[in-house]
């Protein structure tokens, strides 16, 4: 850790992220199930395997075109326990709200959240509302802790790319990120982008259930695909190469990313699943994807590889190769 | 908005235009590309994988996030620390080096800065905020000069005198002089596109004539820069050193007279140091007698620690085009993206991060074969 | 380093006009371009219009190195 205060970019799922958990947290809580860092733990126990995991929610704004921190606190969870295989089944609902806050919008907040929960079969089982002074936390901070159960012989793990591997992709990249920035104070625009939040466990489950061997599920948000994959990559010891032209990114948030600035492939998703799975394999998963009503613009987007010294390329669509780094951990509009 | 698709086929031939013009040059052939935007647009698509053996691309100081010098970020600093203070600036400052610390830190002890992506924000912002003194960072080249001159014009008239800028945008012809007379060997420019649509194409005429270089302005779209490349290479089979525009549909000799006026009424040419390239002449813009109340530097007082480079760091050189980022001792080993040393590296889009991240591209370097 | 993106001119009051980049719309600043009028195509910098955009060209531009290729084996002459 070079800094003694935590900056933006610590919270940002980037690389300073990864050195404030390896260098500080880790260290202290150190334990196996831990040391995993997928995104939910899976836990033996003498009922199977439970999938356990936690995240924090703190999107502004509020209220975003397709979705609210509600609907979101929910989906985030679920779709952790999903990419680990596990059946959501137990939600805790934990509230920081601020002093001042509008009960109208608490209750819409609640309600999305209730909906979403409903959408993927999972119950709310405990909660917790704390409230803080006006000025004390920024209108509202969800926490949400989710229960599921490890469907029977799915093993899900960052570590468990192979060369010879198909990467597919759920449907088009960067929906959410663009839709929040375009709201954000300072930089927004209309666009008829909406966020892709919604919880994945039906798609999910549909995969599983062809039966295909599947190695590894994610959820590309914070630092979108570019960050899933280089963990991946990194984790599996091998080489990703992502194919340009095969990327599903909508023409409005292509322009948006031009206007920001910004890497489509470091935009966040919130309704996304990447699937990495053997080539043999891509075919099927491909189809139960494009069944189910949130998977239906799936597509093949890349392969894994033999490690060439680097986790994640782009093969871009001008025929040239790039290396697509970890992004650092704050998207930036900038200028110039 | 325009398909910027060419077929495999027409990328091939503009590759073979490109051999067969080193051919007949015969030598290898080094070209600058000025602008920063251009150097992130090659990294981005691959570019410098599809190029003949032959071309040597060389990154410019188009940069303004690299070519600010640390007592320009020391300013800024010390200005965010005081009270009622809010400070607006494009994202890339934030995490330029001064000669202790950066903006971001600034912000996370405390300081209020704040990311627009206009100008006009920044006017906002003042506005709405009238109790506090809003200083922009007014950084940039021609592209952004005459959008800043127009909105310190526009506080003048509003009467916001909250509004000052940090005012310190550069001028793109005076430095390829600098570059030219620092010595790198640089056998033709590829133009910025964006600074060309202000202030013209015809700009370039007093390099190319003087220094015997084929300047070539061209878009950003990678068929418009290989395209550009290609005219840049053919001038030099031919011997002619002359003014092209490779980018049409946005570019004119004359360029945007009425954004250069208005530049004009706010701002008069100055010289200005360039990180790495020392001062150079009439390279830079400073706000007019007439509205010198806006000026931060002028109507606030702070203390500025003495400016220092850091050790060992050569962003200068690469800046001037005289070295490679690998030529410089921190690069990839102290000086990374994750902890970068100088602004070459701590900009996403600066020469040393790009090639960086290029360098790692295993087995591609040079040309298809 | 400038980012200017190409934008469609929907909408002109006073010297703001409300421009559309493939789908997204906002508001960009006219001051340094007044002769332009709804249905211009202008590049857009940090909130200003900088300068007119000739999408025609921009397309022709690459028509004309798509039938140089077609037509010549070998490199051909400058466009």
């Amino acid at each position: 850790m070079r800094d003694d205060v935590i900056v933006l970019a610590h919270g940002g799922g980037g690389t300073l992220g990864r050195a404030l958990l390896e260098e500080v947290i880790l260290p202290e809580l150190a334990n196996d199930a831990l040391a995993e860092l997928g995104d939910a733990a899976v836990i033996e126990s003498p009922g199977g395997r439970l999938a356990f995991t936690t995240d924090s929610f703190v999107v502004k704004p509020l209220f975003f075109r397709g979705g609210d921190i509600g609907r979101l606190a929910v989906s985030g969870t679920v779709n952790d326990l999903a990419v680990t295989g596990a059946r959501p089944m137990w939600l805790s609902l934990g509230l920081v709200i601020e002093e001042g806050f509008a009960v109208a919008d608490l209750r819409r907040i609640v309600g999305s959240a209730a909906a979403a929960a409903r959408e993927s079969g999972v119950e709310v089982v405990c909660g917790d509302t704390k409230v803080v002074g006006r000025g004390e936390a920024d209108g509202i901070f969800i926490n949400t802790s989710g229960v599921g159960v490890v469907r029977e012989g799915v093993v899900l793990s960052p570590s468990a790319a192979r060369p010879g591997d198909a990467v597919i992709v759920s449907g088009g990249l960067g929906e959410h990120g663009i839709a929040v920035m375009s709201e954000r104070e300072g930089i927004s625009f209309e666009t008829p982008v909406i966020s892709d939040v919604a919880p994945l466990w039906g798609l999910v489950d549909a995969v599983l259930s062809t039966g295909a061997d599947i190695h590894v599920m994610r959820d590309p948000t914070r630092g979108g695909a570019a960050a899933s994959l280089n963990e991946i990559a990194g984790a599996s010891g091998v080489t990703i190469a992502l194919n340009e032209e095969s990327l599903p990114v909508s023409a409005e948030v292509s322009a948006a990313c031009d206007m920001l600035g910004l890497d489509v492939l470091s935009v966040a998703n919130e309704g996304k699943v990447l699937v990495i799975c053997p080539e043999a394999e891509a075919d099927r998963v491909l189809s139960a994807c494009r069944r189910h009503p949130l998977g239906d613009r799936a597509c093949l987007i890349g392969s894994v590889g033999e490690s060439r010294g680097v986790d994640l390329i782009l093969e871009t669509a001008f025929g040239g190769e790039r290396v697509v780094e970890m992004p650092y951990g704050e998207s930036l509009p900038r200028i110039c | 908005m325009s398909p910027q698709r060419l077929s495999h086929d027409a990328i091939d031939g503009l590759v073979r235009r490109i051999e067969g013009a080193i051919d007949r040059v015969g030598r290898p052939v080094r070209l600058m590309e000025v602008c920063g935007t251009h150097t992130m647009a090659i990294f981005r698509s691959g570019l410098r994988t599809v190029l003949p053996e032959g071309l040597e691309l060389v990154s410019g100081p188009g940069c303004p996030v690299c070519v600010t010098p640390p007592a320009y970020l020391d300013r800024a600093i010390a200005i965010a620390r005081l009270d009622g203070v809010t400070i607006a600036t494009f994202g890339d400052m934030i995490r330029v080096p001064g000669s202790a610390g950066t903006l971001e830190r600034e912000r996370a002890r405390g300081a209020d800065v704040r990311v627009v992506y206009s100008t006009t924000d920044a006017l906002s912002l003042a506005r709405e905020n009238p109790a506090r003194r809003v200083v922009f960072l007014a950084v940039g080249f021609e592209t952004t000069a005459p959008g800043l001159a127009a909105t310190a014009l526009a506080a003048r008239r509003e009467g916001l005198e909250n509004f000052l800028l940090l005012a310190a945008p550069k001028l793109i012809p005076p430095a390829m002089e600098a570059v030219l007379s620092g010595g790198a060997a640089i056998d033709a420019f590829l133009c910025p596109g964006h600074v060309s649509v202000i202030i013209g194409s015809s700009a370039y005429d007093q390099v190319a004539r003087a220094h015997n270089v084929p300047c070539v302005v061209a878009g950003f779209e990678p068929p418009e820069i290989l395209l550009g490349i290609a005219m840049a290479a053919e001038q030099l089979a031919a011997g002619r050193s002359e003014v092209e525009i490779a980018y049409r549909s946005a570019v004119r000799p004359e360029g945007n007279a009425r954004a250069r006026a208005v530049m004009d009424e706010a701002f008069e040419a100055v010289d200005a140091e360039w990180r790495g390239l020392g001062v150079i002449r009439g390279s830079g813009l400073a706000l007019r007698e007439h509205l010198s109340a806006m000026d931060a530097a002028a109507a606030i007082d702070v203390e500025l620690p003495s400016p220092s480079e850091p050790e060992g760091c050569r962003c200068g050189e690469v800046l001037a085009g005289l070295i490679s980022p690998s030529e410089c001792g921190l690069f990839g080993v102290a000086c990374k993206p994750e902890t970068p040393v100088g602004p070459c590296m701590v900009s996403s889009e600066g020469t040393c991060a790009a090639h960086f991240k290029y360098g790692l591209a295993s087995g591609t370097h040079g040309g298809r074969s | 380093m400038c980012l200017a993106v190409p934008a469609k001119v929907m909408e002109i009051d006073g010297t703001t006009a409300r421009v559309d980049m493939a789908g997204n719309v906002r508001e960009a600043d006219l001051t340094l371009l007044p002769e332009v009028r709804v249905g211009d195509y202008v590049l857009v910098h940090a909130g200003f219009a900088i300068g007119a955009y000739d999408e025609e060209t921009a397309l022709a531009t690459l028509r004309d190195l798509e039938e140089i290729t077609r037509a010549s084996g070998d490199e051909g002459d400058a466009p």
